[in-house]
């Protein structure tokens, strides 16, 4: 019984394990081909499609364009939530369970909706379309997520540092920047490490609020038009390689934290 | 948090200055647009004072209203489905795999979803595509003589959607089963109960909150997806959100627009309420 359960469970989970890595696995080998069909049979070795998108500048300024976007919003949003989060666990403010029901609630809602929203408000306000304008987007969605992560590590234990920092006489300007944000590093990390992720992945958004300057996974979708195209493959594989090696990398670096 | 009382010397001004600019971006980026949008669905595309004529459209005319039904179906579909695949496989996760390998066996689960969105749905277009790796197999292997019409069909868009939501739900159910203490289970095998008893009278109904979370987050995701069934279901069927882009990109009506997605979050909301409610009962 208990070998039978074994078995089946294998079974089960190389076949699930199958289903998750099928079209990644697809994606990477025919991004390796010379064909301009990414299609089996598979012919390759060939780095042609590499080349290809690395010599493509819509692509590599779309990388930068995400990047920066990622980088500014994800820091505005961190610094947003972090205040605010220092602001409601260390201060009695009325009615501060609705203020940060408030500020969490753009959680519970669809980037799809988030972003006619904004494309709505600034059309009206003849506010053009541009980079800027997505990134506003991007602190709308992480707000909340860097709040809420912030606000949840922000123990008692904290709190009497602080005081003992305070009663030692230092200001609190240099309470905030000597005691509180170490002490909270991990969780504006956090923050801002998912963040990062979002803001790097987020479509919609990016797609209504910005036209001609736009981010990677726009100029992606853009590629799209043209059907199967080995050159969506080799993007699409890159984005990926360097994903994973930022993952492993921030992995071992918790890890190594931890004491053994 | 009941730390907010002590802080000593603290002054609420100085509270205020630091939720100020918080509150403010969510007023200002967040609910402005969300008021914008509310008036703008209230008046006609070709300009012209209020009207209700574009909620009105969305219950009179039938194509509207289909897109509403297809994807309140996917969304169904890809809740079931995904809920039956994930809890075997975090079951297996959490009772099977010897506990030092299930940090690298989670890992491994979610390496694949570190791709871009974009990029993920357009790989399961490789693969279900007419002369992609499923249908090439299929034909070469001799069972099928003509490729299966796999893609731009709700089938793909409901392949799309699972393999996302599997890895999502297998992670939230896989932190569920690892809370339940094992006394639990204990208890139920000095009580005389097999393991299946055991799992249906003890371990499923303490992990069925979590899978109630599980599933509203799959409900609340999936509905307002739009890359997905753009990608993979094409303009065959249209579902929601794809209604909501068309209106923008071919005809510029933000009235519309602003109307369906106003829509489409009353939806998402009546299942918030709904699923909340359930909830509470099942806690208390």
């Amino acid at each position: 019984m208990r070998a039978l359960v074994r078995i089946v469970s294998w079974l089960y989970a190389i076949a699930i394990y199958g289903f998750i890595f099928l079209p990644v696995v697809v994606l990477v080998l025919f991004s390796l081909q010379a064909t301009s069909f990414p299609i089996p049979p598979f012919t390759g070795p060939s780095l042609r499609w590499y080349d290809a998108v690395l010599a493509d500048t819509r692509l590599t300024s779309a990388l930068v364009n995400s990047l920066l976007v990622a980088a500014c919003s994800s820091a505005a949003a961190v610094t947003l939530g972090f205040l605010s989060a220092w602001g409601f666990a260390r201060f009695a403010l009325p009615g501060s369970a609705l203020l940060r029901g408030l500020i969490t609630l753009p959680l519970t809602v669809s980037y799809l909706i988030i972003g006619m929203g904004l494309l709505v408000l600034f059309n009206w306000a003849g506010i053009p379309k541009s980079l800027l304008a997505a990134g506003v987007g991007h602190v709308v969605i992480n707000l909340p997520l860097c709040f809420a992560i912030i606000y949840s590590q922000m123990g008692d234990h904290q709190i009497n540092i602080e005081r003992a920092a305070r009663d030692l006489g230092a200001p609190e300007w240099k309470v905030l920047l000597l005691i509180t944000v170490p002490v909270m590093a991990p969780a504006i990390f956090a923050g801002f490490f998912l963040s990062m992720t979002f803001s790097w992945d987020e479509f919609v958004i990016s797609f209504l609020l910005t036209r001609f300057d736009t981010t990677l996974p726009v100029e992606i979708w853009n590629l799209l038009r043209s059907g199967l195209n080995p050159k969506t493959n080799a993007v699409g594989s890159l984005v990926f390689a360097v994903s994973i090696v930022l993952v492993v990398f921030f992995e071992l670096m918790l890890l190594r934290r931890k004491p053994a | 948090m009941n730390s907010a009382t002590n802080s000593g010397r603290a002054l609420p001004r100085a509270g205020w200055a630091l939720v100020t600019p918080a509150l403010g971006w969510t007023l200002l980026f967040f609910v402005l647009p969300f008021v914008a949008m509310g008036f703008s669905s209230l008046t006609a595309h070709d300009g012209g004072g209020f009207t209700l004529a574009n909620y009105g459209q969305f219950f009179t005319n039938p194509a509207y209203w289909q897109a509403m039904v297809n994807s309140l179906q996917v969304t169904a579909i890809v809740t079931v489905v995904s809920v039956l695949l994930a809890y075997p496989f975090a079951w297996i996760l959490a009772e099977q795999v010897p506990e030092r390998w299930q940090r690298l066996a989670l890992m491994l689960a979610v390496l694949p979803f570190w791709t871009s969105y974009v990029v993920r749905s357009y790989s399961w277009l490789l693969v279900l595509a007419q002369n992609g790796v499923i249908n090439r197999a299929l034909t070469g292997s001799g069972l099928f003589s003509e490729p299966l019409q796999l893609a731009n069909t709700r089938l793909a868009t409901v392949i799309g959607f699972v393999h996302f939501f599997v890895m999502l739900l297998t992670l939230t159910i896989f932190a569920n089963l690892k809370q339940l203490s094992p006394s639990y289970r204990k208890a139920a095998a000095d009580l005389g109960a097999g393991p299946v008893r055991t799992f249906l009278h003890v371990v499923l109904p303490l992990t069925l909150p979590g899978i109630m979370v599980g599933a509203f987050l799959t409900f609340v995701l999936c509905v307002g997806d739009y890359i997905t069934p753009q990608i993979l279901g094409g303009n065959n069927e249209l579902l929601m959100p794809q209604l909501v882009m068309m209106q923008i990109g071919r005809r510029g009506d933000f009235p519309l627009a602003s109307a369906l997605s106003i829509i489409l979050m009353a939806v998402v909301t009546i299942a918030y309420l709904a699923c909340a409610r359930w909830l509470k009962i099942e806690r208390a």
